[in-house]
């Protein structure tokens, strides 16, 4: 069992999630710090792919921008080596299958485990494929994210069984990226979460607005953004962060 | 061949979002039902017949055979087909099978242009929407196909995203789908991708290889010594080989696009140069870099261009059932040249690779031997790159 709990123990939880090295490693440290301080309670960091299916336009620019800036899987190691000195807030990974596959799953995981990350998000490992990695994720106790997406159906009760750390809850069909509007019935997939597993439960996609977080955070544990954040950073660039810290602050007074 | 799980060995699987596992469990079993329906069976070997032109033709190519001083040369000639490539066999398979599924809307990827080009035809033909996701510069090598599909009532959506090329364009199709599953199919054009679509793909091209043994039968009174067919997802490779798979005497080969030489970084051979890897929904072998970030691949053909390897063929290679050999730009170039003077067919780029294998190997071979070469498709589409390779400078 990770720390991963903590973060749902100061009311609902503010996730927000920043590509590493979108633009440098050091705005992505900067960001991150003023994350904490205006009240993220969990960090989902991620780690660039080169192909990000699951990804809107937003997030697929922020990885393109990242990896040209020379940001690589053993770099972000050591940036997460530098915020575990003083940061104690829950920290996940959210990258692809094979960012993790081609470093060696059990070496990935393992320095995972030493440098205080508490859990992996890969949105191309479904239920069906996650003996692939929740083997090696149990051995280290780094927990291993599960999906529910709104063609689950009636896949929602055996996944959040067997759920580990929260469950990440998406919001529409469809990639990353803001939404006017989210139509899904998250009420009924809720329950049926709920009737199944006691674990704490985020939605994420399509959340940008203080109002949508509100809204999503009520329905569950917590509101995951990204697109909205990844906005400003490739507004401001390296002076992002203070942007970032004030939407964060507004976000988390929106939900808390 | 096929684990319950979608398995070749250690490749395929299902490594795709949770938003699109009911779609590729509801396609499963659709297909697990109409592969043994008579009605279904019918219809398909109707429009194989009828509408595609079926069976292609097993040509002896006598010139080509005298030349090179070696082996027997057959062609098998998917170049034939409505369409003017294999693509339409497992067009018109899934097309139904979506059909039959309730969907009215079919979505694809193309490289070439040629599986879209088909998509689109049997779209027209089922009355049924359809979109194709093909990279920009890709729509650039192949601008007439582009023209071809938006005339068969079709909608062509460019990919400006990483490489622009085939890649992409399978990504883009993905996020196309995951965002539109109810009434939309996606029609996978290769061998790969999550299960069952290796599965699939290779039943309905599976359609080449029964054919080749049948008429080699007749023509020969025997099996060939060797199949050649080119590899990029590796749809009519597998097509080609598959009912010769339990015939251990009969050589299979694969012909990998190694653009300007598999020693450079401008190469999209998967099997040569990749390593094992998880991407677009299966594992097989891709070009990547350490950090497992996919390689921007490179070849002549736009159909090759691609980073993967259909599992199956990841299979056959660990086993060793398969051989895979990697094919030079300008390899690929001269055997599209020599093909088109010494016997009056012009092959499609890929095809290509096929043919300049066969170029090497049949004045190997003691002339008793017989080597069958797939020419996947026909080369049209390609007079305007190949002229622009050899300095002349047309434009469609």
């Amino acid at each position: 069992m990770s720390k991963i709990k903590n973060a749902f123990s100061n009311g609902k939880a503010f996730i927000p999630f920043i590509t590493c090295g979108d633009p440098d490693l050091e705005t992505t440290e900067a960001v991150v710090r003023a994350a904490i301080e205006n009240g993220a309670d969990l960090i989902e960091l991620g780690i660039p792919f080169s192909d990000p299916t699951a990804e809107g336009p937003v997030i697929q620019e922020a990885n393109i921008r990242a990896l040209r800036g020379g940001v690589n899987t053993k770099k972000i190691f050591d940036l997460v080596r530098k915020l575990r000195k003083d940061i104690t807030v829950p920290i996940v990974f959210m990258t692809y299958a094979n960012v993790v596959f081609s470093y060696g799953a059990e070496s990935f995981i393992s320095v995972c485990h030493d440098i205080g990350i508490d859990g992996l998000v890969i949105p191309d490992i479904p239920y069906e494929e996650k003996e692939e990695f929740l083997p090696i994720c149990r051995k280290f106790g780094v927990d291993l994210i599960s999906f529910i997406a709104p063609t689950s159906e009636n896949r929602i009760a055996k996944i959040a069984k067997e759920a580990e750390g929260f469950l990440y809850v998406v919001s529409s069909l469809g990639v990353t990226g803001t939404r006017s509007e989210i139509t899904t019935d998250l009420a009924s997939i809720m329950k049926i979460i709920r009737e199944n597993t006691n674990i704490p439960c985020a939605i994420g996609f399509g959340i940008s607005t203080p109002e949508q977080a509100k809204e999503m955070s009520e329905l569950s544990d917590g509101a995951i953004v990204g697109s909205a954040i990844i906005k400003l950073l490739e507004k401001y660039g390296k002076d992002a962060p203070s942007y970032v810290g004030e939407y964060i602050k507004k976000m988390k007074a929106a939900i808390r | 061949m096929t684990n319950p799980n979608g398995r070749f060995g250690i490749h395929g699987g299902q490594y795709i979002s949770e938003t699109l596992m009911n779609a590729v469990t509801e396609l499963e079993k659709a297909y697990n039902h109409y592969k043994n329906d008579k009605v279904f069976n019918e219809e398909l070997s109707r429009l194989f017949n009828e509408y595609a032109g079926r069976p292609s033709r097993l040509y002896y190519a006598e010139k080509m055979t005298k030349n090179l001083g070696g082996a027997k040369i057959y062609l098998k000639r998917e170049d034939l087909n409505h369409t003017g490539a294999h693509k339409i066999n497992n067009v018109l398979g899934q097309a139904l099978l979506a059909k039959r599924m309730g969907k009215t809307r079919l979505i694809a990827e193309t490289g070439a242009g040629q599986h879209g080009v088909a998509t689109a035809t049997a779209a027209a033909l089922m009355g049924m929407e359809c979109v194709v996701f093909m990279g920009e510069e890709d729509t650039k090598r192949q601008a007439l196909n582009v023209y071809r599909m938006k005339l068969l009532g079709s909608e062509v959506v460019p990919v400006t995203s990483g490489t622009a090329t085939l890649k992409d364009a399978v990504s883009e199709a993905m996020r196309e789908w995951v965002g539109r599953i109810e009434d939309t199919h996606y029609c996978l054009g290769s061998v790969m991708g999550p299960h069952p679509f290796p599965t699939i793909v290779r039943d309905f091209q599976s359609v080449i290889s029964k054919e080749i043994k049948e008429q080699m039968i007749e023509k020969e009174g025997r099996l060939p010594d060797a199949v050649i067919a080119c590899v990029g997802g590796g749809s009519n490779a597998i097509g080609s080989f598959y009912h010769f798979i339990d015939d251990k005497d009969v050589r299979l080969i694969g012909c990998e696009a190694a653009g300007r030489g598999i020693d450079t970084f401008e190469t999209a051979a998967t099997i040569s140069t990749g390593k094992l890897g998880i991407f677009h929904g299966m594992k097989s072998y891709f070009c990547q870099d350490e950090f497992g970030q996919i390689a921007p691949v490179y070849s002549i053909s736009a159909g090759l261009d691609y980073p993967g390897v259909g599992p199956e063929h990841a299979y056959l290679y660990d086993i060793g059932r398969a051989e895979y050999t990697a094919i030079t730009d300008d390899e690929a170039v001269n055997a599209f040249e020599y093909l088109s003077k010494t016997e009056g067919i012009i092959p499609a780029i890929e095809s290509a690779h096929a043919v300049a294998y066969a170029m090497k190997l049949a004045p190997t071979l003691d002339k008793d031997k017989i080597i069958v070469i797939t020419i996947s498709g026909r080369g049209d589409k390609d007079c305007a790159a190949i002229a622009r390779y050899r300095g002349v400078d047309i434009y469609e």
